[in-house]
């Protein structure tokens, strides 16, 4: 009689938790389906004619067809602005590792004057956003004659990152310890062979980090390319043709669909693949380790 | 230290200052320096003199009915990213911190839109918002009801709003939770054995302990909140309709690339610095008080 008193009350205490467990993964489940279905959406849809996708839009292909990835790739030329957008990016990413490696081999090595003053250049320069610079960049460029080309893209956006990529740098090596230099100094390597054998390599975490977020920033960033490269169609990179794309085709919804899954989907794959270090990247800074 | 010359340091140094020199501190003091003349172009033609023109800029900036719109925008703005981006991935981070299934699934969902340019997402957005048979509009035939003009002037501010803040949630989602597993569980145990329901623990021990992360956060979102460029110039460009869904940077890049006018929209663009520096030290100012 006893038992059967207690029983329905363990019983009832264990339901308790598990049904508010079931609310909690219910609600996160919701939310993953709200962060993934538009673009389960846009991808089914650009499989579709136009003038199914108007009619039908949350069912599965009717009649599934690939004429919207034909023309977003025999129209718009899309292979050629993954082309430039990998030349710009990755000359960003590049030229910004290379900088902030230096700079920060520098800042963390040398003491002397005026060493405080660079840090809060440094610093500062991050409340710099690209609108309050653009506009004289925009003067140089056209001065040196590189308007609309990938080169003016590339410039402002080395420098976009620079800072906080240094910072970040700095940031990972002071906690480098001294010793593996001292011993390579003491027996004769110069300062570059120590920075190239024992620093970069050593730095190789955070110059991942530095490397990813450079990428995406330089790859996402409409702004600068809009401005540098508007009208020159041969050199658009991926985010200036999407523009464009939105003003011209914007009527055409198996044309934009498909652009859009072109773009997504090698950003995706990468995500996959790489999804640790690029959350890392994004996050860093206000993220610590 | 370690390394007794010294020359080589300028070689470490020289390349990334020259950078930052050439395309940031001199464009922004030029910057400034450009708001004060009427700039007939951008590039000076030859024996050509800008008029210099005082605080004529300045003056304009307060008598603007455009730029109030764009001002009050991204204020609105701001204080949307601290309640729905920060504020829906605290909640998330709280209840992803709790389970102990599928966490990594929910990280890397959630975290997903914030690789995506918003270029991408805005184009994506087009195709829901739109009058002819768009998403949101094929679903309201579906109940029967008259289609509605998204981007129309009621709700085109509300309907770039979804998207900018949607997809950014996962990234101070992954900052919260971060600063979550980084508060040590023995206090949570100490609390539970002192009777502390799981709701009180968010209350009394959670939220404080993460009061510098928010801290983070809350900066990051607001200063975001004054760059956001992309996701409205796609959805509206140049403010559509009838500058209403200006945000300072459209209104700036409209200014300078779209009517010409240079000098003013190198004052906008100083106002976009002074309001960053401005909100970063008030949300600097607001959590050392409560403290």
């Amino acid at each position: 009689m006893e038992a059967a008193v207690i029983m329905p009350k363990v019983r009832k205490s264990r339901k308790k938790l598990s049904i508010g467990m079931i609310v909690v993964y219910i609600i996160l489940i919701a939310w993953a389906v709200i962060t993934i279905f538009p673009f389960v959406w846009v991808v089914v849809n650009s499989f579709k004619p136009s003038a199914e996708v108007l009619r039908s839009s949350f069912s599965l292909p009717q009649e599934f067809t690939l004429m919207n990835y034909e023309n977003a790739f025999s129209r718009l030329n899309v292979l050629n602005a993954y082309k430039n957008s990998f030349l710009i990016s990755g000359c960003v990413t590049i030229g910004v590792m290379v900088l902030s490696a230096l700079m920060s081999f520098g800042m963390t090595r040398y003491r002397f004057r005026g060493k405080e003053l660079i840090r809060s250049l440094i610093v500062a320069s991050l409340m710099f956003p690209a609108f309050a610079t653009i506009i004289p960049v925009y003067k140089m460029i056209i001065q040196w004659g590189l308007l609309g080309k990938p080169i003016a893209v590339i410039l402002p956006q080395i420098a976009g990152n620079l800072s906080f990529a240094t910072i970040v740098m700095i940031g990972f090596m002071q906690t480098i310890p001294l010793e593996m230099e001292e011993a390579a100094y003491m027996e004769g390597a110069n300062v570059f062979q120590v920075f190239v054998r024992i620093i970069v390599p050593l730095c190789r975490p955070s110059l991942a980090t530095v490397a990813i977020f450079s990428f995406l920033w330089s790859y996402n960033d409409l702004f600068v390319q809009k401005i540098m490269i508007a009208g020159h169609r041969k050199y658009y990179p991926v985010c200036t043709l999407l523009e464009e794309i939105s003003s011209k085709y914007g009527t055409d919804f198996g044309l934009m669909a498909a652009s859009v899954t072109i773009i997504v989907i090698p950003v995706m794959l990468v995500y996959i693949l790489l999804q640790k270090n690029i959350i890392k990247g994004l996050t860093a800074g206000a993220v610590k380790g | 230290m370690l390394y007794k010359k010294k020359w080589p340091l300028f070689l470490f140094l020289v390349p990334g200052l020259l950078f930052l020199l050439v395309f940031l501190y001199i464009p922004f003091v030029e910057n400034i320096r450009n708001s004060f003349f009427d700039m007939a172009s951008v590039v000076k033609m030859p024996g050509q003199e800008f008029d210099f023109i005082g605080l004529d800029n300045y003056k304009r900036l307060f008598t603007d009915p455009d730029m109030k719109v764009a001002v009050i925008n991204t204020l609105k703005m701001m204080v949307l990213t601290v309640i729905f981006e920060v504020g829906i991935a605290f909640v998330l981070a709280v209840m992803v911190s709790q389970v102990k299934k599928l966490q990594q699934f929910f990280r890397t969902v959630y975290f997903f839109p914030v690789v995506i340019s918003a270029t991408a997402i805005g184009l994506m957005f087009k195709l829901f918002y739109n009058y002819n048979g768009g998403m949101l509009n094929q679903i309201l035939e579906y109940f029967g009801k008259e289609p509605v003009l998204w981007l129309g002037t009621d709700t085109a501010f509300a309907m770039i709003c979804i998207p900018t803040l949607w997809s950014y949630i996962g990234f101070y989602f992954v900052i919260l939770l971060t600063g979550l597993s980084d508060i040590p569980d023995d206090i949570y145990e100490a609390a539970a054995i002192d009777g502390c329901g799981k709701f009180m623990q968010v209350f009394y021990i959670t939220l404080p302990s993460l009061k510098p992360v928010f801290f983070t956060s809350v900066t990051l979102a607001v200063t975001g909140a004054l760059k956001v460029f992309d996701l409205p110039w796609v959805l509206a460009p140049n403010g559509a309709p009838q500058g209403l869904t200006h945000f300072l940077g459209t209104y700036m890049y409209q200014t300078a690339y779209g009517l010409n006018n240079y000098d003013y929209a190198s004052t906008q663009a100083l106002l976009i610095v002074v309001l960053g520096v401005l909100v970063s030290k008030g949300v600097g100012f607001l959590t050392k008080e409560e403290a």
